[in-house]
């Protein structure tokens, strides 16, 4: 399995009026084989040892953090209030504090979790079979668009912020993706993707991938 | 007629065009209006951490929105929209810390002369204080103490168990 791995991410396209709007905005995509199944005893033991780093207080605190600080930032700016849709890296705090522990679900849901936590910065997971080659990137809905792959999907009021490709919209940015474009039982490949926003160095957006595709173990 | 020589032979200098000039204007107040959002939000983060002590603020209204390119209208909304939390935010902290201080100095009395405040209680919540402990005034030994007037200041044992006491031994 290593060997398939390129683990050099790949910089998604903005359309240049959301990049001129936002110019810290950006996507990071990267190709790895994974399939979707019970997580191996190492990763259930990893979330369990990171549900202990995250206290009442400590999450309350949270907001006042650099990066959770820039993602409500920019929340606020693309008119998501985050005390209404919560910024990713609160939700699953709030989670934790609900649930009283990170819950394993499955191994690839539970490396985009562990991707989040150890570095605030969200993840996504694709299935591969429904990225164009070209790659993923950032832009404004226009009449017509919908959801998905599949003329069934909701359709998209022109203008909104998705994450896409040249041939579908996989996701509205920081909302679940589409369905049927997420990971399944017969997926082989996925597509990993970050979106960071100004205030959030490269370099975490980066991590955030290692660290996911690492808890794979496709590293 | 000099002056018109000159000025016919001067030189054509392109004036940038009023779209572009209305457009970059716009993009600069755009710009603006969303470094005043951030510093409003990480003000607002931080009055949100002091007054969670104090019993929190209030929840916006759930509503449905998706992610999108706000006009200068709506930024300028949005904006507003903040100050006002803000502004709220920073009311109810000091009301709370008035009230606080109000409770300290009611303690303060009570522990000085338990006498004048029988009965009387505050607890650490109305401090500010984590925990469940409260003072209260209560008379020692009883009716006895009610009768000949010794009061004292009692600070409870804390929060409950949260099982209880359990059974009794057998």
């Amino acid at each position: 399995m290593t060997e398939d791995v390129d683990l050099a991410a790949a910089a998604g396209f903005v359309e240049p009026r959301v990049s001129a709007e936002f110019p810290g905005l950006r996507l990071v995509w990267i190709s790895v084989p994974s399939r979707r199944h019970a997580s191996p005893r190492a990763v259930v033991n990893r979330l369990r040892a990171l549900s202990n780093r995250y206290r009442g207080a400590s999450v309350v605190a949270m907001r006042t953090q650099p990066i959770p600080s820039a993602y409500r930032t920019f929340f606020r700016q693309i008119g998501l209030d985050p005390d209404v849709t919560r910024i990713p890296s609160e939700h699953a705090a709030v989670i934790r504090l609900l649930h009283g522990q990170f819950r394993s679900s499955n191994l690839i849901d539970d490396a985009l979790l562990i991707g989040l936590i150890e570095t605030g910065v969200p993840i996504w997971a694709l299935d591969a079979d429904r990225v164009d080659p070209g790659g993923l990137g950032i832009r404004t809905s226009v009449s017509g668009d919908h959801l998905g792959s599949t003329e069934f999907g909701d359709h998209l009021v022109p203008g909104r912020l998705v994450v896409a490709d040249a041939a579908s919209v996989h996701a509205l940015l920081f909302d679940e993706v589409a369905p049927g474009h997420g990971a399944s039982a017969s997926t082989e490949r996925i597509v990993l993707f970050a979106v960071g926003v100004d205030g959030v160095p490269a370099i975490h957006i980066e991590e955030a991938l290692w660290v996911c595709v690492e808890a794979l173990g496709a590293a | 007629m000099r002056l018109l020589d000159q000025e016919s032979s001067a030189q054509q200098v392109q004036l940038p065009s009023p779209v572009t000039v209305t457009e970059d204007a716009q993009r600069a107040a755009r710009h603006t209006l969303r470094r005043q959002i951030a510093g409003l939000e990480r003000q607002l983060a931080e009055a949100f951490v002091t007054a969670y002590t104090m019993g929190g603020l209030e929840h916006p209204p759930a509503y449905s929105a998706q992610p999108r390119l706000l006009d200068l209208g709506e930024l300028e909304q949005v904006r507003d929209a903040l100050a006002e939390r803000l502004r709220g935010a920073r009311l109810r902290i000091a009301e709370r810390a008035d009230e606080q201080a109000a409770s300290r100095l009611h303690l303060e009395r009570m522990l000085l002369e338990p006498g004048k405040y029988r009965f009387a209680r505050v607890s650490r919540e109305d401090l500010g204080e984590p925990g469940c402990g409260a003072w209260h005034v209560r008379p020692r030994l009883g009716l006895i103490g009610m009768l000949m007037g010794w009061w004292q200041v009692k600070l409870s044992s804390g929060c409950p168990l949260p099982r209880g006491r359990g059974l009794p031994r057998p």
